[in-house]
């Protein structure tokens, strides 16, 4: 069975909350006592209806003024796949929680109020969503029962969101527009019989029927080496494994490749998952590799394939999230983690500052926490990472302060 | 439901292998905690898989509140003979003997609060950089915000506010002296997951988890197992019944559903029709709405 991510992003007002709890409620996810303690908080509040938005309530502080900050995850299943929703707060001081809860995302919902329309949060998210390269977009335009179900209404603000969506959208994603009423399931679960003027699927049927991984199947194969397994047993005397995770492609037994950063060549002898031989290994698996000859290999390390081994990088340019109180300055020095490996990194340049809103690109000497910006980093060792648009797994790269621990910043190679 | 909600999504066990490893290459001294319970069992099962065929790289640690039932404290002892790994049993007793805490009395008394402060002694004890828990997202409200890797400060404490950002499968473990991290591999399971893992691997959990004749007080429609940790009113009637186990805590703070599951399918199709979520059952969340948070901020797994 397979996972589907999910990124959300909204405020309280948009009823992002509202509609997550509603997918839980049609999924049967929410049991008899946490409904019950539902119905309960929502007499209390003396509202007429059931407040579903209270499941997604997180912590005390956020309880008590009322809206998220941080991420929140939050899981359901159908027949058909697991769903893990990645749920963060949609206000500008949030871009780093939402960045973080898109990471790995398959899918962006992004709710829009019909009353409301597109806002500089809407384009906010769509620009994260596509920094970020999300393959699918779905745009859920909420709250039609307060406008009579209106199609003439989610007709204008489709075209309005694809006015600004097709000055940066990539050319592989897809967007999709839902007209919903998360408060009373409408287009939901199933089709609405007050919206027959739509005639695309309910929400759950969309998410049901997308694909998964398909970027990471197609793109270059890359295996960060995590862990050595050495035995050392009778059993097991000359045993010497690679252990990872897959980040992107597939290794099989034959295979030709070379090790990164030292570019010694070799011979895949065996993937093996647990005491199982696996024909191939798929992008995402956790395996062990074993080679042909006995190379000095350590964590931080990288196999690909002889044909696919990518060009090493020295200087480059790079989009990156800011994420910590204390800025990026020009010319500091941070610890750049590139799958199993830290290197050195100057930042050399900062290029500009982007303001998803409006697209503006302005100058800056230095980044605050949630700026978006474009700079340029310069390493002290060669890295082999891939651009991020070729290979969502391996290009993209976190930045750590050294001495505070802390980590600052993504980054995705451009 | 359909068959399709039986089968694991073998995504998760890739993810949890992955956090496994990048807790033994980044920590020099990290732990299993082990509580005896499914969660825990199911960790021990990944750990083994990570390292196959080189040895599991962790000790187990298990904080015994001397309140366990005893079909726990069997099952422990077995699966650490039988699996090689080390065994570390830290005692709250003597916690209280040496009158670090003091005991709670009364009628909802429980040792479940005294366990951070021997869990506390046990990672300065061992010097433990990293302990991996079997903590899952979807247990509890607090616990959907909690990181893979959670960095607790010298008295154990976790800052909500103050956490750093996990993004794409980077796990940043760097810490500085007197620190450690939580480290949680299945936090993106859920109870389903678990229990269609134990069944498809198969693994053996304890017997507790499967339905048995017990000793019952009901008080407020929860089931409680008698014994002798457990506060009783001279007018409380005794009823022996049908029962099990959803989660393995303490005598004094796990209650009992009503159940004639008799094996881990049944279980399966009993959690799929739940009535009741897994916590419902855990009297330490109920004193407060915000429990579980409360306790995590001091130091609670």
């Amino acid at each position: 069975m397979e996972v589907l991510r999910i990124a959300t992003a909204g405020s309280v007002d948009d009823g992002k909350s509202t509609l997550i709890g509603r997918l839980l409620y049609e999924t049967n996810s929410i049991t008899t006592d946490k409904l019950e303690g539902i119905k309960r908080a929502s007499q209390r509040k003396g509202i007429g209806f059931l407040d579903l938005s209270l499941l997604t309530d997180g912590l005390i502080a956020e309880r008590e003024q009322g809206i998220t900050i941080d991420v929140a995850h939050i899981y359901f299943n159908t027949a058909k796949r697991k769903f893990i929703i990645a749920d963060s707060p949609g206000h500008v001081e949030y871009t780093r929680n939402m960045i973080t809860g898109a990471s790995k995302a398959e899918v962006s919902i992004i709710l829009v109020d019909v009353r409301n329309g597109i806002l500089d949060q809407t384009h906010r998210h769509y620009y994260i969503a596509n920094l970020l390269r999300i393959p699918n977009v779905i745009v859920c335009i909420n709250k039609m029962d307060l406008v009579g179900y209106d199609e003439s209404l989610f007709e204008s603000l489709k075209e309005k969101f694809l006015t600004f969506a097709e000055k940066i959208r990539f050319s592989e994603q897809e967007i999709q527009f839902v007209p919903v009423s998360a408060r009373y399931g409408e287009n939901i679960s199933k089709p609405s019989s007050k919206m027959n003027w739509y005639k695309g699927k309910p929400l759950l049927a969309i998410l049901e029927g997308m694909e998964v991984h398909k970027k990471l199947n197609q793109a270059p194969a890359r295996f960060p080496v995590q862990y050595i397994i050495r035995p050392r047993n009778k059993e097991f005397h000359d045993f010497r494994g690679y252990a990872g995770r897959v980040a992107s492609g597939s290794f099989k037994k034959g295979d030709a490749v070379t090790v990164l950063p030292s570019l010694q060549k070799s011979q895949i002898a065996n993937v093996y998952q647990y005491d199982k031989q696996l024909k191939e290994a798929k992008a995402q698996q956790s395996v062990v590799i074993t080679l042909d000859d006995n190379i000095d290999i350590s964590r931080g390390d990288f196999l690909v394939k002889c044909g696919e081994v990518p060009e090493l990088k020295k200087d480059f340019e790079c989009e990156v999230c800011w994420m910590n109180a204390q800025p990026l300055l020009r010319n500091n020095i941070y610890l750049l983690c590139h799958g199993a490996s830290q290197t050195k990194v100057k930042i050399s340049s900062i290029d500009y500052v982007l303001i998803p809103s409006t697209l503006e690109k302005i100058q800056a000497s230095e980044l605050k926490m949630n700026d978006i910006a474009c700079i340029k980093v310069k390493s002290v060792k060669a890295l082999s990472i891939d651009r991020y648009s070729e290979n969502p797994s391996d290009g993209v790269f976190i930045l750590v302060d050294e001495y505070s621990n802390n980590t600052l910043a993504v980054g995705f190679v451009k | 439901m359909t068959m399709n909600t039986k089968i694991f999504p073998r995504e998760l066990e890739d993810e949890a292998i992955y956090i496994m490893r990048e807790a033994a290459a980044q920590f020099e001294r990290p732990a299993i905690l082990f509580s005896g319970g499914k969660d825990s069992i199911t960790l021990v099962r990944l750990a083994q898989k990570a390292f196959y065929p080189g040895k599991v790289p962790f000790p187990l640690v298990h904080i015994d509140t001397g309140h366990n039932f005893p079909e726990t404290i069997t099952f422990r002892d077995w699966l650490a003979k039988s699996s090689g790994l080390e065994l570390i049993v830290a005692n709250v007793q003597d916690d209280i003997d040496a009158q670090r805490v003091t005991e709670e009395k009364g009628k909802f008394a429980s040792r479940n609060t005294l366990q951070t402060v021997t869990l506390l002694r046990v990672i300065e004890e061992n010097k433990f950089d990293a302990c991996l828990g079997g903590a899952r997202r979807d247990e509890e409200k607090a616990r959907a915000k909690e990181r893979i890797f959670s960095v607790r400060d010298e008295f154990g404490q976790w800052d909500a506010k103050n956490q750093r950002p996990e993004l794409f499968d980077y796990l940043n473990g760097r810490i500085k002296p007197g620190e450690n991290v939580r480290v949680f591999p299945i936090s993106n399971w859920t109870e389903l997951d678990v229990w269609n893992y134990i069944r498809e691997e198969p693994l053996t959990i304890p017997s507790i988890y499967f339905s048995h004749q017990r000793d019952i007080v009901v008080r407020d429609g929860v089931l409680w197992p008698v014994s002798d940790f457990i506060y009783r009113d001279a007018d409380e009637q005794i009823i022996n019944m049908k029962v099990r186990f959803r989660t393995v805590g303490d005598m004094s703070c796990t209650a009992a559903v009503a159940s004639d599951a008799e094996s881990i399918d049944i279980i399966i199709d009993e959690i799929l029709g739940a009535t009741l979520s897994e916590r419902g059952t855990r009297l330490d969340d109920k004193r407060a709405e915000a429990a579980m948070e409360t306790r995590k901020v001091s130091g609670y797994f």
